[in-house]
């Protein structure tokens, strides 16, 4: 098993299984033995990943952040090698109802901001260090109101999400803080009914998940990893609806130049990410 | 540039729908400008392309360019068409991919694969099945208006009593001939649309016969009569049958076929309005029941003439199977020489009786007919047709 490429993965859902003994199936056809290692929570698996437990770790944009940073403390150092399509230039929205006063975030001094779950980078850490940016300390002129949905897992569950939005519909929040596919996608589905709220603030462009490689894993073997990834094709009908579970309709090599924005604000916010 | 106005509608109300409508009028590549009014356009639009992966070369207030990508094409690369709609769009064997599409519809790759095990023209098929589904559907009946339910029925006690045990048979035997065809349906692959649908009529019409035999039975008194082990070891061989063909062919050509003389015979001789209404309404599904059954193996023995064997040797183990149990109960045949004699007098009891045997034979004429019709000679149908159940279904 020593050529097998090793990976881990974050459990946030029960599809994860699906898609990755899907992707299993789908390397082993292409000549790469390729296996996975599911861990409950990502700072878990970022100590696998420097433990040299697993060649490779599907990251969260915060675990990158742990992982590199960890790296680097013991002279290490960490690559992202992939990445999906719609990991790259997202951004998040401060939202408040459509019928309240608010124009400019320094309105939001002294009221009550709903995000995510706490280690969630696109509903609480990036949103809140866009209120920082701004002149607003959560926690000293904001208050905020989180929503613990399994924490651990980097806010990958939309559980958290979907209850800030309910919180500021619901009037037990000001403002609430989301990805903006998900603005769209709550407006959608009807948990934001269209015309329901508004778009007080958008923060900058970051990056989301990516595969999180150290140094020291044979060269050859990321390689393969890596084209292979790369190669798959939305045209393929066999991975096609792995990829739609995955949620990409392609793979992108993997950038570090998207994460400044979560850098910002873990610092600002003082978070601890210190591993092992 | 192609362009899209959306106005004032926004993504999170289906302004998508104009986009997706603009980008496939350009090629792969292609940049739509889009504009419109929406305040969170700025933030939607590049969610929204992201997600379906078509780039945003540039978004501000008022809309964007997005470049089309090539995902939504290469969703529907390799997809095929189940057929044709029409029945000249048959195939002769569906594949177990095509699953529930609708004949004719464009089915995408890599789909679940279905197991229908009765997925090949041959073995379901009949050119009749259109025109049968059509008049079938045209056929239904309202059991509580097409019934003269409140007809006088003032029978002679032991005439009632016959009549009700008549029905109690009847009903056992229409529930077997409910649960035949809905046990293949689900095995039927839904590229032979109109068998699906001729059989779901078929068993929707059994319903409504286990209904309105059971009120009739009722009519007049709270209890049903007797239920014979010989009578459910005869239905149980049927309802036990695996294989499709052997399946349609005990019920719906030597059983049901014999149904439609026995009803026509209740319907005849019925001593009231009401047993002669549900015996005529129902021995006419019961034709259209034939009718398919006979049309699907008249196909598949031109087919595989082979099958003629095995139909044969189906008749014979079922009769073999049958041969140490009663056959039909005594309390059914005299219930039928009763209800068909409608007096209780020793000249109406004759002529019943009468009319029983001349009923046997009419069944065993109509037997050797249809089984003619499925190639046996003059010999074999006589010898299969004296082999069939003498619990008539």
């Amino acid at each position: 098993m020593a050529d097998t490429l090793l990976m881990g993965a974050v459990a946030y859902d029960p599809k994860v299984v699906t898609i990755w003994e899907g992707f299993v199936r789908w390397f082993a056809a292409r000549g790469l033995p390729f296996d996975y290692v599911l861990y409950s929570n990502y700072e878990r698996q970022v100590e696998a990943l420097l433990a040299g437990h697993v060649h490779a770790a599907w990251n969260s944009p915060l675990a990158w952040v742990e992982a590199d940073r960890a790296a680097r403390a013991r002279g290490r150092v960490a690559r992202a090698v992939c990445m999906r399509d719609t990991d790259r230039d997202l951004t998040s929205v401060v939202l408040v109802r459509a019928d309240s006063s608010f124009e400019a975030v320094a309105d939001l001094r002294g009221k009550r901001v709903a995000v995510g779950a706490s280690d969630s980078p696109q509903a609480t850490l990036i949103p809140l260090g866009h209120l920082r940016a701004a002149g607003l300390e959560p926690g000293r002129d904001v208050e905020v109101l989180r929503h613990d949905v399994l924490v651990g897992k980097h806010g990958d569950h939309v559980g958290g999400e979907r209850d800030a939005a309910k919180a500021l519909l619901e009037g037990r929040a000001d403002a609430a803080c989301v990805i903006d596919g998900n603005h769209l996608a709550f407006s959608r589905d009807g948990t934001l009914p269209p015309g329901s709220t508004r778009v007080l603030a958008q923060t900058g462009r970051y990056d989301h998940c990516n595969m999180t490689v150290l140094e020291g894993v044979e060269p050859a073997l990321v390689a393969r990893f890596v084209d292979l990834l790369l190669s798959m094709r939305y045209d393929d009908p066999e991975v096609r609806p792995l990829l739609d579970l995955e949620g990409l309709k392609q793979w992108l090599p993997g950038r570090t130049s998207g994460y400044a924005l979560l850098e910002e604000a873990v610092d600002g916010l003082g978070l601890d990410l210190t591993i092992g | 540039m192609s362009h899209v106005d959306l106005g004032d509608l926004g993504l999170d109300r289906g302004g998508h729908l104009l986009i997706k409508q603009a980008l496939s009028t350009v090629p792969v590549g292609g940049v739509v400008q889009v504009i419109g009014r929406h305040p969170a356009l700025p933030v939607h639009l590049p969610a929204w392309c992201r997600a379906q992966g078509h780039e945003v070369v540039e978004v501000g207030p008022g809309g964007g360019r997005v470049r089309r990508g090539a995902a939504e094409v290469g969703r529907w690369a390799g997809a095929e068409r189940a057929g044709g709609p029409a029945p000249d769009g048959l195939v002769a064997r569906a594949p177990a991919t095509w699953g529930l599409a609708a004949r004719g519809a464009l089915v995408e790759a890599g789909g679940p694969t279905f197991d229908y095990p009765l997925d090949r023209r041959e073995q379901v098929w009949a050119d009749d099945a259109p025109r049968l589904y059509t008049q079938a559907a045209a056929a239904q009946w309202d059991p509580a208006t097409a019934i003269p339910w409140d007809a006088a029925v003032d029978l002679p006690a032991e005439v009632e009593a016959a009549v009700t045990q008549v029905m109690t048979y009847l009903i056992e035997n229409e529930v077997a001939a409910l649960q035949v065809p809905a046990r293949f349906l689900a095995k039927v692959h839904p590229h032979f649309r109109e068998v699906l649908q001729v059989l779901a009529v078929q068993v929707a019409d059994e319903a409504r016969h286990i209904e309105v035999f059971t009120r009739r039975a009722l009519l007049r008194g709270p209890a049903l009569g007797l239920s014979t082990v010989g009578g459910q070891a005869s239905l149980k061989t049927l309802v036990d049958e695996p294989d499709f063909a052997l399946a349609s062919f005990l019920l719906s050509v030597m059983g049901e076929g014999t149904f439609v003389s026995l009803l026509k015979f209740i319907a005849d001789h019925a001593p009231d309005p009401v047993t002669a209404a549900v015996a005529r309404l129902s021995g006419q599904d019961e034709a259209r029941h034939v009718a398919f059954g006979l049309a699907h193996l008249r196909r598949e023995v031109d087919h595989d003439p082979a099958l003629r064997g095995r139909l044969a040797a189906a008749v014979e183990r079922r009769h073999s199977a049958l041969q140490h149990t009663a056959g039909l109960n005594a309390e059914v045949h005299d219930a039928l020489v009763l209800l068909a004699a409608g007096a209780w007098t020793p000249e109406a009891i004759g002529r019943g009786h009468d009319r029983v045997v001349a009923l046997v034979g009419e069944m065993d004429q109509g037997r050797r007919h249809r089984l003619k019709m499925l190639g046996f000679t003059e010999g074999e149908a006589a010898a299969l047709s004296s082999l069939h159940t003498r619990n008539f279904m």
